[in-house]
C-alpha cells in the first residue's frame, strides 16, 4: 500500500511543481499554455525530440543511481559532480592511449578505468567519514572543487590538444559508443544505464553486501550492534556510488563528447540528487526519475527556444520536486483524505 | 619563498580575509542559530544566493542599497522561514530539503534575474554599500588598517559575533533554543515552545545568511551574477561546525577559510611556477583537513536533524 502511497506522492509532487512552474511563466507575463506546449513538444514532438530525451536520460540515470546507493547505506553523497569528472577523464586518457585493442575490449576497459577512478575518488569522502566523522556532505562538495580542478590541470598539463580550448584530442572511432538510432546522438550508453539499473537493484536486493548496505543504512547503531563493521560499508558504499557516478562522465565522453573538455557537465551531479530523491532511492525508480528529468531537460531546451522563457524554469522545478518529495506530510495536510488512508492502515 | 611569507604576511592579506570572511560568518552564525535548534542548515547556501539578489533588486528598484540591504534580510528571513516550514511542519529530511532548498534558490535566482533585467549571466550595476571609516580606530596603525575602513555589513559582522554568543549563551532565550536542540522532549516538558524556538533560529538564520549575500552583491560589488554564492554556504556550514555551534568559534573557522582564499588569490598574482589550479584548490582542502577533525574531536546538538513531535 505504501509503495502506491510513494508513487502517488511522487505525482503530486510533479503535478504541484509544474503548477508553481506555471504560475511562475504567467508572472512573467509569457502563455503557460504555449509554454507547457512546447515543453511537451520538445520532450516527445518528435522521434528526434524523444531521442533527445533519452539522450539527456542517459547521465541522470548513472548520476542518479548514484545518490541513490549513497542515501541507502545512510550517506549523502553529492559529489557526484567530482566524480564524474574523473570518471570522464581517465575514460578519456584510456581510451586515446590504448587504440591497439579491439574496440568493444577498448570501450570496456575505459569505461571500467573511469568506473575505477570515480569509485576512488569517492573513496577519500567515504574513509574520512568512517575515521574521522567528518559529514559527507560537506566533504563531497569540497572534492567536487578538488576533482574539477584537479582534472583540469592534468588536463592541461599534459593531454592538452592544440588550440584555444581545453580538451583532449578527439577520440578514434572504434572507441566511440556505437549509436542506437541512426541520425541521432543517442548511442549504446543508455543501454549500459539500464544494465546497471539492473545489477545495482540485484546487489541491493539479493546480496549479502547489498543487505549490509542497507542496514547501515537504516539504522547505524542497530548495525554495529549486529556486528557489521559499519565503517568499512560506509567506504564500500562511496566506492560503488562513486563508481556508478563515473560512469556517467565515461559514457558522455565515449558516447556524446567523444573527448574530454573541462567543465563539460552542465551539472548532471546535482541533478542525481533530485532524481534519486524522486525515484525514492530505489534503481527502477531512479529510472523512471531520470526519464522525466531527461525529458524535462529535453523539452525546457525547446521551451527557451520557441516560447522564449529561460530554460532555468526547469531548475526551479527540479527544487520544487525535491521539497515536495521530502516532504510527504505536504499533501497529508493539502489533501487529509490521504492522511485518513494511513491511519486506516496504522489500524490493519 | 621570502615572497611567498611576504604575501602571506602582508596586513593586505588579513585586511582581505577579513572581508572574504564576512558572508562565510554571518551565514556560519546563521548555521549555528539553526543547528542549535536542531535543525541542519544546509540551505544556507541557498539563503546567501537568495539575500545577494534581493539586495541588488532593492537597490535597482528604489537607488538606496540600505533598502536593498533591507530586502536581503526579508528575503533571507522568508526563506528560512519557508525553511523551517518544511522541515518543522512537514517533517521533511533536513539534509534532503536544504538541497531542494539551493537548487530552488539557484533556479528562482538565475531566471528572474533574465525577468528582471533580460540578461543571462549578471544584473545591472546598481548602488552599492559605501565604505565608512571608523574614527580613532583608523588612526592606529596596523589595527586601523586592518579594522576601520570597511563595508557596514563588515562591522555589522563583528557586532553580530558578539551579539550572538551574548544570546546564546547569556540569556534565558539561547539556554531555550540549545535546550529545544540537545533534548527537545525535556524542553517540551519544561514548558519551553519547542516550536517557537525552531521556527525563530532558522528564521534568523535566513536574515544572517541573507545579509552575509548582501555583503557579496552590494559590499564587495554593486552587482548580481547567477551562482554568486559559490559554495559559501556549504563553508559557512562547516565553518560552524569547526567552529563547535558557537558564534565566536564559527567567525574564527569563516575567518581560517578566507584567510586562504586570501593567500591563494594573491600567491596567482606572482610567479610561482605552479599551476592556478593547484593553487585554487588551498581552500577546499583546508576545509576538508579542517573537519576531517586534524585539529578537534567535534560534538553537536544531541538531537541534530531529528524530528520532534511537541507532547507526544
Amino acid at each position: 500500500m505504501s509503495k502506491y502511497k510513494n508513487i502517488l506522492n511522487s505525482i503530486l509532487a510533479i503535478i504541484f511543481a509544474l503548477f508553481v512552474g506555471a504560475v511562475l511563466i504567467k508572472i512573467s507575463g509569457h502563455s503557460v499554455k504555449e509554454a507547457y506546449y512546447y515543453l511537451f513538444y520538445g520532450a516527445f514532438g518528435t522521434s528526434y525530440n524523444f531521442a533527445q530525451t533519452l539522450l539527456m536520460t542517459t547521465p541522470l540515470i548513472f548520476t542518479g543511481l548514484a545518490v541513490a546507493i549513497g542515501f541507502q547505506s545512510g550517506l549523502f553523497n553529492i559529489g557526484g559532480e567530482g566524480q564524474l569528472y574523473w570518471g570522464a577523464f581517465v575514460t578519456a586518457i584510456i581510451a586515446i592511449k590504448f587504440t591497439l585493442l579491439p574496440g568493444y575490449l577498448l570501450i570496456f576497459i575505459a569505461l571500467l578505468g573511469g568506473a575505477l577512478a570515480g569509485g576512488l575518488w569517492a573513496a577519500f569522502p567515504g574513509y574520512l567519514k568512517a575515521k574521522t566523522g567528518a559529514h559527507e556532505v560537506i566533504t563531497t562538495i569540497m572534492f567536487n572543487y578538488i576533482g574539477i580542478l584537479a582534472t583540469t590541470f592534468l588536463l592541461k598539463r599534459y593531454f592538452k590538444a592544440d588550440g584555444p580550448v581545453d580538451q583532449t584530442v578527439m577520440l578514434t572511432k572504434k572507441a566511440r559508443l556505437p549509436e542506437l538510432i541512426t541520425n541521432t546522438r543517442l548511442t549504446w550508453a543508455i543501454i549500459i544505464g539500464i544494465i546497471v539499473v539492473f545489477l545495482v537493484d540485484q546487489l541491493l536486493k539479493r546480496t549479502a553486501i547489498g543487505f549490509d548496505l542497507k542496514v547501515v543504512g537504516e539504522n547505524i547503531f542497530a548495525a554495529e550492534y549486529a556486528g557489521i563493521k559499519t565503517g568499512k560499508y560506509t567506504i564500500l558504499a562511496m566506492i560503488i556510488s562513486g563508481a556508478v557516478a563515473g560512469l556517467a562522465g565515461g559514457t558522455i565522453v565515449l558516447g556524446v563528447l567523444h573527448r574530454f573538455i573541462t567543465n563539460f557537465s552542465p551539472g548532471y551531479g546535482f541533478t542525481g540528487i533530485a532524481v534519486a530523491v524522486l525515484g525514492r532511492n530505489k534503481p527502477w525508480g531512479v529510472l523512471l526519475a531520470a526519464f522525466l528529468f531527461g525529458a524535462l531537460e529535453a523539452g525546457g531546451m525547446a521551451m527557451q527556444l520557441f516560447a522564449d522563457i529561460p530554460s532555468d524554469l526547469m531548475e526551479i522545478v527540479q527544487g520544487l520536486v525535491i521539497l515536495f518529495v521530502a516532504a510527504p506530510a505536504i499533501f497529508e495536510i493539502i489533501f487529509p483524505v490521504i492522511k485518513k488512508n494511513r491511519g486506516v492502515e496504522s489500524n490493519v | 619563498m621570502s615572497e611567498i611569507i611576504e604575501v602571506i604576511f602582508s596586513i593586505n592579506t588579513f585586511t582581505a580575509a577579513i572581508r572574504m570572511a564576512t558572508p562565510i560568518a554571518m551565514a556560519a552564525i546563521g548555521g549555528v542559530f539553526s543547528e542549535r535548534s536542531g535543525i541542519i542548515n544546509i540551505g544556507l547556501e541557498g539563503m546567501i544566493l537568495t539575500g545577494a539578489f534581493a539586495a541588488v533588486v532593492g537597490s535597482f528598484f528604489t537607488g538606496s542599497p540600505w533598502l536593498g540591504l533591507l530586502a536581503a534580510i526579508l528575503a533571507g528571513s522568508l526563506l528560512g522561514l519557508l525553511f523551517a516550514f518544511f522541515t518543522i511542519k512537514f517533517k521533511a529530511d533536513h539534509v534532503v530539503a536544504g538541497v531542494g532548498l539551493n537548487i530552488l534558490a539557484l533556479g528562482i535566482t538565475t531566471w528572474l534575474m533574465q525577468v528582471v533585467w533580460g540578461q543571462k549571466g549578471a544584473s545591472p550595476e546598481v548602488n552599492g554599500l559605501p565604505e565608512i571609516t571608523l574614527p580613532i580606530l583608523n588612526k592606529i596603525p596596523i589595527l586601523g588598517d586592518l579594522l576601520a575602513f570597511h563595508s557596514p555589513i563588515v562591522y555589522i559582522m563583528f557586532v553580530t559575533v558578539f551579539l550572538s554568543w551574548l544570546l546564546l549563551f547569556k540569556t534565558s532565550l539561547g539556554l531555550r533554543i540549545r535546550m529545544t536542540g540537545e533534548h527537545p522532549e525535556a524542553a517540551d516538558t519544561l514548558g519551553i515552545n519547542v516550536y517557537f524556538m525552531q521556527y525563530f533560529s532558522v528564521t534568523l538564520s535566513g536574515a544572517l545568511a541573507g545579509m552575509g549575500g548582501a555583503y557579496l552583491s552590494l559590499g564587495q560589488l554593486s552587482w548580481f551574477s547567477s551562482n554568486m554564492s559559490a559554495g559559501r554556504g556549504y563553508m559557512a556550514l562547516a565553518a560552524n561546525i569547526f567552529g563547535q555551534w558557537n558564534p565566536i568559534g564559527a567567525f574564527a573557522a569563516s575567518f581560517l577559510f578566507s584567510f586562504s582564499d586570501a593567500v591563494q588569490m594573491r600567491l596567482q598574482g606572482i610567479n610561482l611556477n605552479l599551476a592556478s589550479e593547484l593553487i585554487q584548490m588551498i581552500p577546499y582542502l583546508l576545509t576538508v583537513i579542517v573537519l576531517a577533525g586534524a585539529v578537534v574531536k567535534s560534538k553537536p546538538p544531541a538531537a541534530l536533524g531529528e524530528h520532534y513531535e511537541v507532547g507526544k
